[in-house]
């Protein structure tokens, strides 16, 4: 299969053989979104082809489909209102004449069956009730499946976003047999562990153009963070040293009646580790309901909460990057009930400026930024209050590298002048980052580790296991 | 941006547009002899759907499925024990205008103690607060008729400066609507909560007190415009609500607020609330028969509300 020279890419040159996962890095907003919709047909491009299978001329959506191309988009696509199976039907238009219930029924429990072994997803249920990893889930199960006709090439952008590490690993795993069968994968993801394990040649894109391009083994992290174009920087981590001084200035009692109770002190970066879904964001759900009055609003704000899932809970759509930054802020930026609009622009100002959000105007609405920036507003909204406490839903889903490491020092100074974060993270790397650990399991917490003892074996043994690790 | 493109922009300029339109061609047909009379007869009658649509609009900005059909009964209510109260003495005047504001103040409360004690969904609990008001209200008349004070059938029926009275007052309500909407938080919390309830309730926005505070906003000012209602045309009837119903939404929709919610605008709520009463009385000085009327009236509204949502989408 050929993809020929894209020039609203810029000159990009890639093409994916059978057998092959590719695996495509680079920065927020580099064109790996865009070449995505080229290779599915959602795009035309203005210069240059695209070739499925070799034969060039035809370009569209459902050209794309009939030559077998599937993909998983970053934002998930499943209807929320119709079940699993429902969902099945719509990707999968053979499933057509009486019964075809119990066929897609049938095919999607095979298929989750066989890249999640072991999970749990009732299929008959509907969208809405799963969480975002089991969506997730099923929205790569159903792009696998096929029938009659396996799909020849899969893009996945971002998959395992939502996904913790014993899920992620699952699925880097099928993706290997998937390629070994013959089909081919194209791997985007700023997880750069789980490209280099699983890609067999990795293409590497700045700015619209593809700046390396070459086969997995000859990179590592480091060389390729650089070929991003991001400065590496070691991880001279400081953690915290005045730890649980004083007081705590959150606390909750153990949860389901059993196991560890939760406290976090001022300064800390206290980090919620588990497996996905295991009531991590159910705990933080919590403790900032239970801290912001549904009837009134507090004088000073206690606690700010970043989201996850910025489409679902996170931004506001009809609005632009000025008012979904300052919503939070409001009381500190107005008197008497009526906003300081001076005030608000220079908040804005301020942040743009401090976050690097890349837009030429505050004004413009949120939707005009690429997916990683809205994620940097959010942060930014959440940072922008005076709280003293800032509880974070697994907040750097779909953000590249490069911001990550501005946001870690932002924490990390924010932290040192007293700011308290309460952090959910399905990545291993972010966890380590956290000053102390709390491991959930089963909707309790089971274990609770310090400094050095955060370690992912540690994290993942009390996963795993009852009881209390190290 | 330049001038004229950001006015084309705006959602609310439509109704404008229609407006003057209509207004045009019934003073042509009339060979201009009616543009004074038909200005002031149109600005006091939009003066009614304005205050009821103002409340209307906070209501439907709160988001999909938020809606009061409370209306006509609170109009009507407020309109019967107001003028009761007042019992035409002059000096009773802003007693009967304090009850007003009470009684909207409780019925709000009312409907959302329903929506919120209860779980039923807003128009559900509105539609049953409507038939326990209406009840009351048909209680307290008792079909008698009872006219307002001297002073303040005067004032609602005469002019300042050629501008009529009711209008003047609506004028001042839309002001402090508009810099609710727009300056202060109030404002973004209820555009915020219309874009989505739980993002605005994670940032820390107290949706159920402003949902309580809008439902509020909304009966009080039906009170009021039911109080001036009454006293306009020289006493409370019991049906005198009915056609804001239909009216109050009618002139949300048409004024460009989106209808699930998180946008809205008060100058639209005038350009329709003109609109809606000069086409009536465009067809009616063409001398068509009611029925032909009616469906004119709703083709033309649809046609305004296709040009205005066609602006939108491809902004």
């Amino acid at each position: 299969m050929t993809f020929g020279a894209v020039k609203a890419l810029d000159g990009v040159d890639l093409t994916i053989h059978a057998g092959e996962c590719v695996g495509l890095v680079g920065h927020n907003g580099a064109g790996k979104s865009t070449i995505v919709n080229v290779i599915n047909g959602s795009l035309t491009p203005h210069a240059g082809t695209v070739s499925y299978g070799g034969n060039a001329g035809q370009h569209g959506i459902s050209v794309a489909r009939a030559n077998g191309i599937r993909c998983v988009f970053q934002e998930l696509s499943l209807c929320p209102n119709l079940t699993v199976s429902e969902n099945v039907r719509i990707m999968h238009g053979d499933l057509k004449g009486w019964n075809w219930r119990s066929r897609a029924l049938a095919l999607i429990k095979a298929q989750l069956k066989e890249i999640f072994p072991g999970h749990n997803i009732d299929c008959d249920s509907t969208i809405d009730d799963l969480s975002i990893a089991e969506r997730q889930m099923v929205e790569i199960a159903i792009s696998f499946a096929g029938i009659g006709q396996r799909p020849k090439l899969i893009i996945l952008d971002e998959p395992t976003s939502s996904l913790d590490a014993g899920l992620a690993a699952q699925l880097m795993a099928y993706v290997r047999r998937f390629v070994a069968e013959g089909g081919s994968v194209l791997l985007i993801s700023h997880i750069l562990g789980e490209i280099l394990s699983t890609s067999d040649r990795i293409v590497v894109m700045k700015d619209g153009r593809v700046v390396a391009d070459r086969m997995a083994f000859e990179f590592n992290s480091r060389s390729l963070v650089e070929a991003m174009g991001s400065v590496v920087r070691e991880r001279e981590w400081q953690r915290s040293t005045a730890m649980k001084a004083g007081s705590p200035v959150l606390s909750m009692s153990p949860r389901r009646g059993h196991g560890l109770a939760f406290e976090a002190y001022r300064g800390e970066i206290v980090g919620l580790a588990g497996l996905g879904g295991h009531g991590q964001t159910e705990a933080l759900l919590e403790l900032y309901l239970s801290r912001n009055s549904n009837w009134w609003a507090a004088r000073r704000r206690e606690t700010a909460f970043v989201a996850g899932d910025r489409s679902l809970n996170g931004a506001f759509a009809l609005w632009s990057i000025l008012k979904n930054l300052s919503i939070t802020s409001l009381g500190e930026l107005s008197s008497r009930g009526m906003i300081d609009r001076g005030r608000e622009d220079r908040l804005g100002e301020d942040w743009k400026k401090r976050i690097e959000i890349r837009t030429p105007d505050m004004q413009n609405r949120i939707l005009s930024l690429s997916g990683g920036n809205q994620q940097k507003v959010l942060f930014a909204r959440a940072l922008a209050t005076a709280a003293g406490i800032v509880l974070m839903d697994d907040p750097m889903r779909g953000v590249d590298v490069g911001t990550k490491q501005e946001v870690y020092e932002i924490l990390r100074t924010e932290a040192t002048s007293g700011r308290t974060f309460v952090w959910y993270s399905t990545e291993m790397d972010e966890i380590r980052l956290c000053d102390r650990v709390y491991v959930f399991r089963e909707g309790a917490i089971v274990a609770e580790l310090v400094g050095d003892d955060i370690t992912e074996k540690h994290i993942l043994a009390a996963s795993f296991s009852e009881g209390k690790a190290a | 941006m330049n001038a004229p493109r950001l006015l084309l922009s705006k959602p609310w300029i439509w109704s404008f547009v229609a407006t003057i339109t209509v207004w045009i061609i019934t003073v042509l047909f009339t060979g201009g002899a009616s543009s004074l009379g038909l200005s002031q007869a149109a600005l006091t009658f939009a003066a009614f759907s304005v205050i009821v649509g103002i409340g209307q609009m906070f209501v439907i900005t709160l988001g999909p499925g938020n809606i009061d059909l409370s209306v006509p009964a609170t109009m009507t209510l407020s309109g019967t024990l107001a003028l009761k109260l007042m019992d035409v003495q002059d000096s009773m005047i802003v007693v009967g205008l304090l009850l007003s504001v009470l009684l909207g103040t409780v019925l709000g409360i009312g409907n959302y103690a329903l929506i919120k004690l209860l779980r039923i969904p807003p128009i559900i609990a509105t539609l049953s607060m409507s038939f326990i008001v209406q009840s009351t209200a048909i209680w307290a008349n008792r079909g008698l008729r009872i006219k307002p004070p001297e002073v303040l059938a005067s004032f609602t029926t005469s002019s300042l400066f050629g501008i009529p009275n009711v209008a003047i007052v609506a004028l001042a309500l839309s002001a402090i609507a508009w810099l609710l909407l727009e300056k202060s938080i109030y404002g973004r919390w209820i555009s915020a909560i219309g874009q989505s309830t739980f993002a605005a309730r994670m940032t820390g926005i107290p949706v159920d007190g402003t949902r309580l505070v809008t439902y509020m906003l909304c009966a009080v000012l039906a009170s009021i415009c039911g109080y001036l209602l009454a006293s306009f045309s020289g006493g409370a009837a019991l049906n005198m609500g009915a056609e804001y119903l239909l009216m109050s939404i009618a002139v949300v929709v048409i004024g460009g607020t989106a209808v699930a919610g998180g946008n809205s605008n008060i100058p639209g709520i005038w350009g329709a609330s003109l609109f809606m009463f000069l086409v009536v009385s465009m067809l009616n000085t063409y001398g068509f028969g009611a029925g032909f009327r009616l469906i004119l009236t709703g083709l033309i509204i649809i046609a305004v509300i296709l040009m205005a949502g066609g602006r939108q989408s491809t902004r």
